[in-house]
């Protein structure tokens, strides 16, 4: 991750948020605007954040992860039913994060243990996703008519948060604070411990790094266990942040655009987290464009960051390579 | 491990083999010992009952062709692949090794011949790697990059340690795997192949390295396919064949011409019969020719060259100076930028493959498994890649199996490919047998301009043999032969003139008759040409 990368987004993101202000009717306040813009823009970048991050964990270890987007949905469903079923919000949480993790074990199991190629074995884990959590909540949620435990509460930084536009900012929900509390923890991690060492090691040369005495089996199942954590925790976001009810494929694609703000990101968590705000301002101005009375249609708005990470990957501002191993199984002869 | 079979009771008097004289080191037990060691990959014995040994401050080399079980022996000295049967004993005692973990621990290291060093890391990133220093949890690197700096000071090898690998030349490399032997705590170091990518001059250094290792104590094993050097630097020879432990001799009972015939078990022509050229008109003519890299950088630097009918030009050079870039723009895999090249009067600069095929330009390529052969086919399909679209292999857009096959037939035998079956996937053949499939391809018509890049790499000696005879029957059949080769030997017995490239650029040309190795090496490095000669042409 250079910085001019990371300048290079967040100039995107101000440019987002400025072209809002520039375009927006005048019957509508230039503060209103702001701060509409952060709050919908961090709403929507907590679950790409923390399915970023997951990615991260997965693909830093040298296996491929498009596994995101059912890694979350299922978190998503297992997260509600956690919460619905002992009326505990936590207890939800925690649900989730143990559907991502036993989600996550599969997809090691298919690609670490088995050498199943690492996109097969991501895309039959969404697949299986969309199926069981589509049968379940119609056989389950909806037979049973189980009620939601209701929304985590947005915890308040004290005056900070009463501050004019950027008072949302400093009035989230847990889960958003956690995603951003992640992303230095992974930074630190990954970066700065010997574990974080063996994890990059492991994703780059996993012959040097078992010649190094180090057992890339298990930093893989690891790393990639760890990132269905996160992804379980970004799944909980759905079902116990944004709206207190489980719907099928309520996950729309949130992983998959994860995955391009990893991507989009250089494999490093502040790019990652950079990006998925470039995608949550841009989703911002897409879901706000009618309300802010901006005459471009908002379809072509949102497509703002498809078209910049295509522009990204074709590698104007500076090629970044994946962890080199990416892709490929290890097989200790 | 798999078998139970590690008795510590097994005799000590077994521990010799061959029976030749007191080594020049002092006798003692060894520090590192393989007892009748086997392995088998399916069908294939790696491994037969194999007893080898080094003593503390001994170099030991290990020599063997290209599959012979060097580098299987080493994976289980090393903990990196498990015996079937046999023990791995250090200091006298039977040792369960069953990760690189455990050798490690026990004073083993190894230099392997594919660098196991992580490009994006630093130099003490690499070292670091399974013994993090670590201060509250956090990495922590300081007190380890003084120490590389000492022990780098103390054995003669200047190094970075906060450069990153990436940026570091492959010699500097290599010195940075024994930098993290020695910080693992070496007894024994083991080197595959350790000169394989090294110039004269870095493989001198190399050994100067070696031996002040030993003198301090270090036991060392080297492998190596090269005569000259074992007989340099090895107190003592250990020769495999076939998985066995071929025999065993010490320099100065040894010559090259008993080195190779106990490596290869008949005797050898280590010498290429030729007789003296008798070069025509110009045939390659490479005029100012740039070409860049993969990543966009000048690789070639403005090369002129020509080379005659009847006549082999060598190019020398360490690798990534050019040659390979050289090589792919004058067979049309690689864009030129400016400059051109001809064959006789024929300009082919942007001219397509297949152009320059009907031209007359045949290709020995770089890395066979990639641009020679297609794996998967059979040998009979790999043998018409450059003529499956003209009769008699195609009539009327169908392919003719017959003609194919026939052809075949001729060539396998022709050619000396085993197993002569031309059904057999080419994937499973191997290096010498692989190369021999492509020279068939290519020299089996009427050829002008043969351009052959390091074409007895990883080949056995039996086959390098062949080659070299067979670049020579081009040679006398009438055809240009430019000869990319990174072993200087290959080139001083082949070729009629050599040229050496470096930095993209020739920056000498002598006669290899009267040419000196030293001289090479010299312009190999960057040094100044004693004489750049006439023969540049």
């Amino acid at each position: 991750m250079t910085r001019g990368r990371f300048a290079f987004i967040i100039g995107c993101i101000g440019l987002l948020i400025g072209g809002a202000e520039v375009l927006r009717s005048p019957d509508v306040s230039a503060s209103i605007v702001a701060a509409s813009m952060l709050a919908t823009m961090l709403r929507f970048a907590t679950p790409l954040t923390l399915g970023a991050l997951a990615g991260l964990l997965c693909e830093r270890s040298g296996v491929a992860n498009i596994a995101i987007e059912g890694m979350m949905l299922s978190a998503a469903f297992g997260a509600f039913l956690g919460a619905a079923a002992t009326k505990n919000l936590l207890i939800g949480v925690l649900a989730g994060m143990a559907v991502g993790v036993a989600m996550a074990t599969l997809h090691a199991w298919l690609s670490v243990t088995l050498r199943v190629d690492q996109i097969v074995s991501g895309t039959v884990i969404n697949i299986m996703a969309a199926g069981i959590t589509g049968f379940l909540s119609t056989e389950v949620v909806r037979r049973q008519a189980l009620v939601g435990a209701g929304l985590l509460p947005a915890l308040r930084i004290p005056v900070l948060a009463d501050l004019p536009v950027v008072g949302p900012v400093f009035q989230q929900q847990p889960i958003a604070w956690v995603a951003l509390l992640l992303v230095p923890i992974t930074h630190l991690v990954i970066f700065h411990t010997p574990w974080g060492l063996r994890l990059r090691s492991v994703g780059e040369l996993p012959r040097a790094a078992h010649a190094a005495g180090i057992n890339v089996i298990r930093t893989r199942y690891t790393a990639v266990m760890i990132g269905g954590a996160i992804a379980g925790i970004g799944g909980a976001y759905f079902t116990l942040e944004s709206v207190p009810a489980f719907e099928p494929l309520m996950t729309n694609g949130r992983g998959f655009i994860a995955l391009a703000a990893l991507i989009f990101g250089g494999w490093t968590p502040a790019g990652a987290w950079a990006a998925s705000l470039l995608f949550g301002a841009a989703n911002a101005l897409h879901i706000n464009a009618q309300q802010f009375g901006i005459p471009v249609p908002a379809q072509i708005v949102g497509m703002f960051p498809y078209l910049l990470t295509i522009v990204i990957l074709a590698g104007v501002i500076g090629r970044v390579s994946p962890p080199a191993a990416v892709g490929t199984p290890y097989e200790a002869d | 491990m798999g078998s139970g079979t590690h008795d510590r009771n097994a005799g000590l008097a077994m521990n010799v083999v061959g029976g030749s004289g007191g080594a020049p080191v002092p006798q003692e037990g060894y520090v590192l010992e393989a007892r009748g060691l086997t392995k088998r990959y399916g069908s294939l014995l790696a491994n037969k009952d194999v007893q080898f040994g080094v003593r503390r401050g001994e170099i030991v080399a290990l020599l063997g062709e290209n599959g012979a079980g060097k580098t299987t022996l080493m994976n289980m000295l090393f903990g990196m692949t498990a015996p079937d049967s046999g023990s791995v004993l250090i200091d006298g005692e039977a040792i369960r090794l069953q990760s690189p973990r455990d050798a490690l621990a026990l004073g083993i290291g190894m230099v392997h011949q594919h660098f196991m060093l992580v490009p994006p890391f630093t130099v003490a990133e690499n070292i670091a790697l399974g013994v993090e220093p670590s201060r509250r949890g956090m990495l922590d690197l300081g007190d380890l990059e003084a120490q590389i700096t000492a022990l780098g000071r103390r054995f003669g090898i200047d190094i970075d340690p906060r450069a990153f690998v990436k940026d570091l030349s492959v010699g500097q490399q290599q010195r940075v795997e024994i930098i993290k032997a020695l910080y693992r705590g070496a007894r024994v170091m083991i080197l595959d192949e350790p000169t394989a990518v090294l110039t004269p001059q870095e493989a001198d250094d190399l050994f100067k390295v070696l031996r002040g290792l030993a003198h301090e104590g270090t036991g060392i094993v080297f492998i190596s396919h090269k005569l000259r050097e074992v007989l340099d630097l090895a107190h003592r020879i250990v020769v495999m064949r076939r998985g066995a432990v071929a025999g065993e001799v010490l320099p100065r009972d040894a010559s090259p011409e008993s080195l190779a015939s106990l490596m290869v078990g008949r005797d050898v022509l280590l010498r290429v019969e030729k007789a003296k050229s008798v070069p025509g008109k110009p045939m390659i003519v490479v005029r100012d020719l740039v070409v860049n890299d993969d990543r966009r950088v000048r690789a070639v630097d403005g090369v002129s060259l020509s080379v005659r009918t009847g006549e082999i030009v060598g190019v020398a050079g360490v690798q990534g100076n050019g040659q390979t870039e050289l090589v792919e723009a004058i067979t049309g895999l690689r864009t030129t930028q400016s400059g051109s090249f001809h064959l006789s009067d024929r300009d082919l600069t942007r001219a397509t493959v297949r152009d320059r095929t009907d031209a007359g330009l045949a290709h020995i390529p770089e890395d066979r498994q990639r641009h020679g052969l297609v794996l998967p086919f059979t040998v009979e399909q790999n043998m018409i890649l450059n003529r499956y679209y003209r009769a008699p292999f195609s009539r009327w857009l169908v392919m003719q199996a017959k003609a194919m096959r026939d052809q075949a037939r001729d060539l396998v035998g022709r050619f000396d490919v085993r197993p002569a079956n031309p059904e057999a996937p080419v994937g499973s053949l191997s290096g010498g047998n692989k190369q021999k499939v492509i020279i068939a391809r290519e020299l089996s018509r009427d050829v002008r301009a043969l351009v052959a890049a390091q074409p007895t790499r990883g080949v056995d000696v039996g086959s390098i043999e062949f080659i070299h005879g067979a670049l020579i029957a081009a040679r006398d059949a009438g055809a240009a032969v430019l000869l990319v080769s990174a072993e200087l030997d290959e080139l001083l017995a082949v070729s009629d003139r050599i040229m050496v490239m470096f930095r993209g650029r020739i920056v000498g040309a002598v006669d290899s008759a009267t040419a000196s190795r030293e001289d090479i090496g010299l312009m190999m490095a960057g040094g100044v040409s004693p004489e750049v000669e006439s023969v540049t042409r």
